[in-house]
């Protein structure tokens, strides 16, 4: 009986023609949206942890609490020992030091006289010893003239600092600003490339040195303002992040002496206090936002997720609330319109759905069959969608597609070119959807079924 | 002696409307007999309709008895009346009213589906059905590409193919010609002969009349008579 139905839906153009594509239509159109939101959030997460937040992040826990203003003089200081022990306890993690620092860029003229002066955000990265952060930065793709530094005392700026400072390759700057014990400090530098990353919020001003550089300059021998560790597959799985996050502040940061039961120490005191308040387990996070204790020992390690820096873990959140919206709300239009389909479907086909109640088929049979074909269109609709829709993100994922309008003067850190991103998984989640809203459809028109008098069948078919 | 299959006691049919109720059947008394060739002749607004859809448990009555094979029409849920029609009621109509998207074959098997037949006892039933009434040739035609008396053999073998005990007819030759006409009546006249099928018509068709060993004339949803005609 299936295969009759469904032979029967596919020969009448009229039955399925419509239906198939509106349905593959609204399939196409959401794997295409999901594969950009996916992109996006593939972007949004690969920059924000690329420039700034990495996977997870060490930093003091004073720094931590003045996450967004980078105070580098609340740094991690003569942490070599320590991040080598870090390493070893984490090896599926790759880990970089970094510093960043507020400072003023001096251009001088022929005569050694400041001819411009700049406030730029300055990247102290390890830019000489290996090529680690010149992948995770995308310095190479992100290089508009000149080249990236190789050796100490060069600098990169960014493409719009460069022109507007109206500076030469090979030109002399010097920045200038204070070192991690508040003394003022300088250093000069040569002027080896532009770089622009297609990101507002970096590309309005900041320079590049090399992270030796970085720490003579500001005093910090074996130091850094923050470390940041990557999934060394390059993903970020937020579960496995929290769970280090969790493991290393119990292993590493004050609350190792807290949950041993060990002696009191300054160290411990305020995680002791913070799980006792809490009646569980504690994470790094809130032990760290909270403003009713005080955290004695101000340069204890303390590791923090992707998502619990710079709200990205409420704006990943968010796009995982949207994308289910934006299903919910596919699926009600769609099954709108496919319910209003259905009628006029069934008014064609009132002759037919007579002739089977008088041959002898149930109400709740016929009602089933076309519950049957719209599966089957639903299907075959989706299927195509789908299709389709990966045809159409593929498309856009090799050549991208330039959001740039949409993020100017934008604080976030997202790409002007959004890839998007394909998966199977993705297309075959429309697949739901599709198929959803095609019976919800029918279901609603089919009800029409149930109200139609047997009685009038030979009145109706003679007509 | 023949096996009564249809008994209609005392029975009557309303019709609410705006001002009260519309009589449409009154104090019918009716039986027939399996193997008859029979029809329910009449003016347009008789009842004629009204009593065919009765006895195919389409409808039911207001008063009185309807007993169709072993059934009490009114007492069936609609589950039970559709499988009734299901089993052993083949229907005719006026209009043929083939299912346009499936070929000759696969509308006679329709029926056969619901019955949950075999693949092998369906073709097997689809082809002697087809060939009872010629249209083994067209078994793979559509509806479009056959002529009005070729649809309704094809009806004729969609209502037979089950081999039901009944088969209501409703004006099975209002939109064919004579010639046409008399070949759907013989074909039907011979599967009556032949399988013992009982066939009921519904038609103020004289053609139709002509064939039939039994008339029922309905007069404003009363039996006015009912005549057993000689030399049919």
């Amino acid at each position: 009986m299936l295969s009759f139905l469904i032979k029967g839906v596919f020969r009448d153009r009229h039955r399925y023609l419509f239906p198939l594509l509106i349905v593959s239509s609204g399939v196409l159109i959401m794997v295409f949206m999901l594969a950009l939101i996916n992109g996006y959030m593939d972007s949004f997460i690969r920059q924000n942890a690329g420039f700034d937040t990495g996977h997870l992040k060490v930093v003091t826990a004073a720094y931590s609490r003045l996450l967004s203003q980078k105070p580098y003089d609340l740094g991690l200081l003569d942490i070599q020992d320590e991040l080598a022990t870090w390493k070893a306890a984490y090896p599926q993690l790759d880990w970089v030091e970094r510093i960043h620092f507020g400072a003023l860029l001096d251009v001088p003229d022929n005569l050694g006289q400041t001819r411009e002066q700049g406030e730029v955000v300055a990247f102290g990265i390890d830019l000489l010893s290996s090529g680690r952060e010149r992948k995770l930065m995308h310095l190479d793709q992100a290089l508009v003239s000149g080249r990236i530094p190789s050796q100490s005392s060069e600098i990169l700026l960014t493409d719009s600092a460069f022109r507007r400072l109206a500076l030469k390759l090979g030109d002399p700057v010097t920045l200038i600003g204070s070192d991690v014990f508040g003394s003022m400090t300088f250093r000069q530098f040569r002027v080896t490339g532009s770089v622009r990353f297609g990101v507002e919020a970096l590309d309005r001003g900041a320079v590049i040195v090399d992270l030796a550089d970085a720490r003579g300059m500001l005093d910090m021998e074996g130091g850094a303002g923050e470390i940041l560790a990557f999934f060394r597959n390059g993903s970020y799985d937020q579960k496995a992040a929290e769970q280090i996050r969790d493991d290393f502040n119990r292993r590493f940061g004050d609350m190792e002496t807290a949950s041993s039961g060990g002696t009191q120490t300054g160290k411990s005191a305020i995680w002791e206090e913070e799980t006792a308040s809490s009646g569980g387990t504690q994470t790094g996070k809130s032990a760290i936002q909270s403003e009713s204790s005080a955290i004695r020992d101000e340069y204890a390690p303390v590791m923090l997720a992707m998502s619990d820096q710079n709200n990205m873990g409420y704006m990943l959140g968010m796009m995982q609330y949207l994308l289910a919206i934006f299903s919910l709300v596919f699926i009600f239009i769609l099954g709108i319109v496919l319910w209003n389909s259905g009628l006029m479907n069934g008014i064609r086909r009132y002759g037919e759905i007579g002739v089977r109640l008088a041959i002898g088929e149930s109400k709740t049979q016929i009602y089933r069959s076309l519950l049957i074909e719209a599966g089957a269109i639903g299907f075959a609709g989706s299927v195509l969608g789908i299709l389709l829709g990966l045809l159409l993100s593929a498309y856009f994922n090799l050549k991208g597609m330039d959001v740039s309008v949409f993020s100017r003067n934008s604080s976030l850190l997202s790409e002007d070119i959004i890839y998007t991103s394909v998966s199977l998984k993705t297309a075959l989640s429309a697949l739901i959807p599709g198929m959803l809203s095609t019976l919800l459809g029918a279901a609603l028109a089919g009800m029409a079924v149930f109200k139609r008098q047997t009685s009038q069948l030979f009145k109706e078919l003679e007509t | 002696m023949n096996k009564q299959i249809v008994q209609i006691k005392a029975m009557s049919k309303a019709f609410p409307t705006g001002e009260g109720e519309f009589l449409a059947l009154k104090d019918i008394n009716l039986s027939f007999e399996s193997g008859e060739f029979s029809g329910i002749v009449g003016p347009s607004g008789s009842g004629k309709t009204t009593l065919l859809n009765i006895i195919g448990s389409l409808d039911v009555q207001s008063g009185g008895e309807v007993c169709v094979l072993g059934h009490q029409v009114k007492e069936l849920s609609a589950r039970e009346s559709a499988a009734l029609r299901s089993q052993k009621i083949g229907f005719i109509f006026q209009t043929y009213n083939l299912l346009p998207v499936y070929t000759v074959f696969e509308n006679v098997e329709f029926p056969l589906l619901l019955l949950k037949m075999t693949k092998a006892e369906r073709e097997q039933a689809v082809l002697k059905a087809l060939d009872w009434l010629g249209l083994s040739d067209k078994q793979k035609s559509r509806p479009a590409q056959l002529s009005g008396g070729q649809c309704q053999r094809v009806a004729i073998a969609r209502a037979m193919v089950k081999n039901p005990a009944l088969v209501l007819a409703d004006e099975p030759t209002a939109n064919l010609d004579t010639e046409n006409s008399l070949h759907i009546l013989d074909s039907m006249q011979k599967l009556n002969r032949e399988l013992g099928t009982t066939f009921i018509f519904s038609t103020h068709d004289q053609k139709v009349i002509n064939y039939l060993r039994r008339v029922i004339r309905l007069v404003d949803g009363r039996v006015e008579s009912d005549d057993l005609q000689a030399g049919v």
